[in-house]
């Protein structure tokens, strides 16, 4: 197993690093003191635009292109974290903002800096209590030790860190629901344009960022954009730099969060990191790549680029698990990488119950602004509920994939594409399964916690 | 019945509001306030949080019903969420919640027979490689199985079960002891 250094995740380890005196000694806050002292804000944009981060909140933006949108003349600039992480699969942020807050902390100081922001607020979901509660100290810590206030590291230049809690609603985490949930109203996704760094919060110029995103920016500085990008994996052709938290969660042996650079395979996260299937007897059937919204992945269906100029040419004809993890490549395979979280299921789990599963999910969160998501998605749970009952015929399949076709891209948000693309992927990959239930049923004998029900009784058996 | 809060957290809710540039912007921490010190969001603290943020009871309605962390009926004084999302389900949450519920004789959304826990199904909670867990107020319990389940509930206090109610294991597996 390659072993990669832990540069994100260094003070993970490590006691208490989340209070700032272990941090400090650790490395914190010294490059927010250079980036604010040494550098001009021009300066910080080039190195995060030299360091090709694709977002890590799931679209794969690049950070530095995004601050680029910011208009020049702007009164007042907002920095908006998004720590609304709820993606099912997803629990990379958590890791930061519990571990190392100094992180965020400091990439936020930053971040302020070089787009000319004062105030920066960390949209927080109200669940992850842990998270909000290290923040807060960590900010006020920084504020105590003259990092944040009215002159951070003696410079005029004053610098603010609120923590707004969410309160439950996953559609918060799609940046203009949560600029609307900040302003106190109902989390539902704005039109766009105007883009937030135009005008977002509170109407102000506003530059949304996830905490990987945000936590990253100090190694940027420390390394130089262009030295951190090359940790990649990735060819440079494809501009997708550095290094990430990858996440991996159920049927394998270690699920867990680890960092590597961008562009290792799902292979070597499933049976490296995550250390292989939880059962030897049952294979991999299926992988979500990277958060529920990006469709499923076969492990026995092949990369096709037979041209040479083909930029996947050189994984033709190879398995989908050992394509490189990459915004552009995991496109390119009909998937995507989102947060870079993968769900692993084995042969025990009945794809359409998966797939009820997750739809139901997206019925819930469809915050109900627009008919094709608030109505698509409870309908592809009616039609999943009949398939399981048994009282359906074939032609109802065809119905989730044309209920879905018509939910894709006729919405103001990416939910009910999000809703739409996994449910389509489900059913073109493993459309035996849903064949099946059609004919049998999926009923109370079709569980997903199969593989691991006997192992929950452990102890009660002895 | 009126509403208010109390003297410390009324200061609370005025360093929010300086947080933002407007008041309307305190609304959810705010609830999230009344909320702790009321157990729910009653009609009154509606009217309580539209009066101090300048906003109609409509508009304080709206965001609590939009937002599923507001209890809109009176809930227990210890609050089970269990989360049922994918990564979870996949690790046994079905097993988790089916036990809850024999142990504290409720379904989900409903208050256990002696009032003291109320059991809610979550969406996905950010703790997938720990699955499966639960949230118990605040904290979160993660790696579970039943009798972790059990250990946490007679913390709680809940009665324990009668062995003939209990959850069996699965029916194959002691086929092959």
């Amino acid at each position: 197993m390659a072993s990669y250094d832990a540069i994100l995740s260094n003070r993970f380890s490590i006691d208490e690093a989340w209070t700032l005196p272990v941090a400090e000694r650790h490395g914190a806050y010294r490059v927010a003191r250079k980036a604010l002292t040494a550098m001009t804000p021009d300066q910080i944009k080039e190195e995060v635009k030299a360091a090709n981060i694709r977002g890590r909140g799931g679209a794969g933006f690049p950070a530095g292109i995004k601050w680029g949108f910011l208009p020049k003349d702007a009164e007042t600039t907002y920095l908006v974290i998004n720590a609304d992480e709820g993606e099912p699969g997803t629990f990379k942020d958590r890791q930061i903002m519990e571990k190392d807050p100094h992180r965020l902390v400091e990439g936020c100081i930053a971040t302020m800096w070089a787009i000319g922001a004062h105030v920066t607020y960390i949209y927080v979901r109200c669940e992850l209590v842990k998270s909000i509660r290290r923040l807060e100290s960590a900010i006020a810590e920084a504020r105590k030790k003259g990092y944040l206030g009215r002159r951070p590291f003696g410079k005029d230049y004053p610098l603010e860190i609120h923590v707004h809690p969410g309160a439950g609603a996953y559609i918060c985490g799609e940046e203009t629901a949560l600029l609307n949930s900040l302003e106190g109203k109902r989390g539902e996704p704005r039109l766009k344009p105007p883009f937030p760094a135009i005008k977002g919060a509170f109407g102000q110029p506003t530059i949304v960022n996830n905490v990987e995103t945000i936590a990253s920016v100090p190694d940027i500085l420390e390394r130089g954009g262009k030295a951190w990008s090359d940790i990649t994996l990735l060819p440079e052709s494809f501009r997708d730099g550095g290094t990430r938290l990858y996440g991996i969660s159920g049927h394998v042996k270690t699920p867990g969060v680890f960092e590597a650079p961008v562009g290792i395979t799902l292979r070597e996260l499933i049976y490296d990191f995550g250390g292989g299937m939880l059962h030897d007897d049952r294979p991999l059937k299926g992988v979500i790549p990277g958060g529920s919204s990006t469709p499923v992945l076969h492990p026995d269906h092949k990369v096709n680029a037979p041209k040479a100029d083909d930029p996947m040419h050189p994984w033709h004809g190879k398995s989908h698990l050992d394509v490189p993890m990459g915004v552009d490549t995991m496109r390119s395979i009909g998937t995507m990488l989102g947060t870079c979280c993968a769900i692993v299921m084995d042969t025990s789990v009945n794809m359409a119950e998966a797939a009820r599963n997750l739809m139901k999910f997206y019925h819930h969160e469809s915050c109900g602004q627009c008919t094709p998501c608030r109505e698509g998605s409870g309908w592809l749970v009616d039609v999943l509920d009949q398939i399981g009952k048994g009282s359906a015929t074939r032609a109802d399949v065809d119905l989730l994939v044309d209920i879905s076709n018509n939910m894709m891209g006729n919405t103001i948000c990416a939910l009910a594409d999000g809703t739409a693309m996994p449910m389509l992927a489900f059913i073109r990959k493993y459309p035996q399964d849903f064949y099946d239930a059609v004919e049998s049923g999926m009923g109370e004998n079709t569980r997903l916690d199969d593989a691991v029900r006997a192992t929950l009784f452990a102890e009660a058996a002895e | 019945m009126t509403f208010s809060l109390s003297q410390e957290m009324e200061a609370v809710v005025d360093e929010l509001i300086a947080r933002y540039p407007t008041k309307m912007a305190a609304c959810i921490p705010v609830l999230h306030l009344c909320q702790e010190q009321r157990g729910w969001v009653s009609p009154e603290v509606i009217d309580f949080v539209a009066g101090r943020l300048e906003m109609s009871s409509s508009q304080v309605k709206g965001v609590v019903t939009f937002y599923t962390m507001y209890h809109q009926h009176e809930v227990a004084p210890n609050v089970i969420w269990v989360c049922r999302t994918l990564s979870c389900d996949l690790r046994g949450a079905k097993t988790i919640q089916e036990h809850l519920e024999r142990r504290l004789g409720c379904h989900v959304g409903g208050t256990s027979r002696d009032g003291k826990v109320t059991l809610l199904k979550a969406e996905c909670l950010a703790a997938c490689g720990n699955a499966p867990m639960v949230q118990l107020n605040d904290e979160f319990h993660e790696h579970l199985d039943v009798a972790k389940v059990d250990a946490l509930l007679d913390e709680l206090g809940v009665a324990p079960l009668p062995a003939e109610l209990r959850l069996q294991p699965p029916a194959h597996e002691e086929e092959e002891e």
